[in-house]
């Protein structure tokens, strides 16, 4: 899976926000999370195929990052980076319009 | 290092009011007025006084803090108003400038109807992908720390 397509899940997203604050469980991540914890699992599974997430495993728990080499989450920051710059200019070239006669 | 992703381009479409021309001029020469304060790329954490893109091909890009401090964040590759705006972003992973990388903001002014459907892509992206080899090398405290300290940025 791309990484975009595996970010475009909105639950995907949330994980993978989670992690760009530090390494997580699975069990860590399914705690505060409405879903099951097979399912962040599966999700995770997702991640890593998308080279978005990595893991290795610390005892009997797997510890996931974000994958320090994968350049899905330079482009997830940047494309969030440009959302909000295009809105700020657009805010101020729309006031602009409005004041000319 | 090869990455395991090619990314894709970043493409943004918005309209605004303004026409291309005005629409141009305050992408440019008013960036101050409305680049986000929290998009800052400085490392010296000196609020933002100013950004400056100077209105030539082979100017420079930069911000300069409260302090007098510049930092640089790329340059002018191709200045053509009102249609088109070419942009050197030459800030790394680790959102530190990095001369030896060169990625393209390409901003496109076009009419639509009274105000102008303005394009940005964003791309190269992989260049960051070969710059990232090292980066994770050089930070032990890995990307996930690099993107929390960006993160409390860019909120």
């Amino acid at each position: 899976m791309a990484a975009l397509a595996a970010l475009g899940d909105s639950t995907r997203r949330e994980i993978f926000e989670r992690l760009s604050c530090g390494p997580r469980s699975v069990g860590d991540l399914a705690r505060d999370l409405p879903i099951s914890r097979p399912a962040v699992s599966q999700h995770l599974r997702q991640l890593k195929e998308a080279g978005l997430v990595t893991d290795r495993a610390d005892g009997t728990r797997r510890v996931y990052r974000i994958d320090p080499a994968g350049l899905g989450a330079i482009r997830q920051w940047l494309d969030r980076f440009w959302d909000d710059t295009l809105a700020a200019f657009k805010d101020e070239a729309d006031k602009d319009a409005e004041t000319l006669p | 290092m090869s990455p395991t992703i090619a990314p894709a381009p970043i493409r943004k479409s918005i309209r605004v009011d303004a026409a291309p021309a005005r629409a141009f001029d305050i992408f440019t020469a008013g960036i101050t007025r409305w680049w986000l304060k929290t998009h800052s790329i400085s490392i010296t954490k000196s609020p933002i006084q100013e950004v400056v893109i100077e209105p030539r091909e082979g100017g420079r890009w930069y911000e300069r803090g409260a302090d007098g401090s510049e930092c640089p964040w790329g340059k002018v590759l191709a200045w053509e108003p009102p249609t088109r705006l070419l942009l050197a972003w030459q800030i790394n992973g680790g959102w530190q400038f990095d001369p030896a990388l060169v990625t393209e903001v390409e901003i496109r002014f076009t009419p639509d109807g009274t105000g102008t459907r303005v394009e940005l892509e964003h791309r190269h992206l992989e260049r960051l992908g070969e710059h990232a080899g090292a980066m994770a090398q050089a930070f032990t405290g890995g990307w996930g720390t690099l993107l929390d300290s960006f993160a409390k940025q860019a909120i």
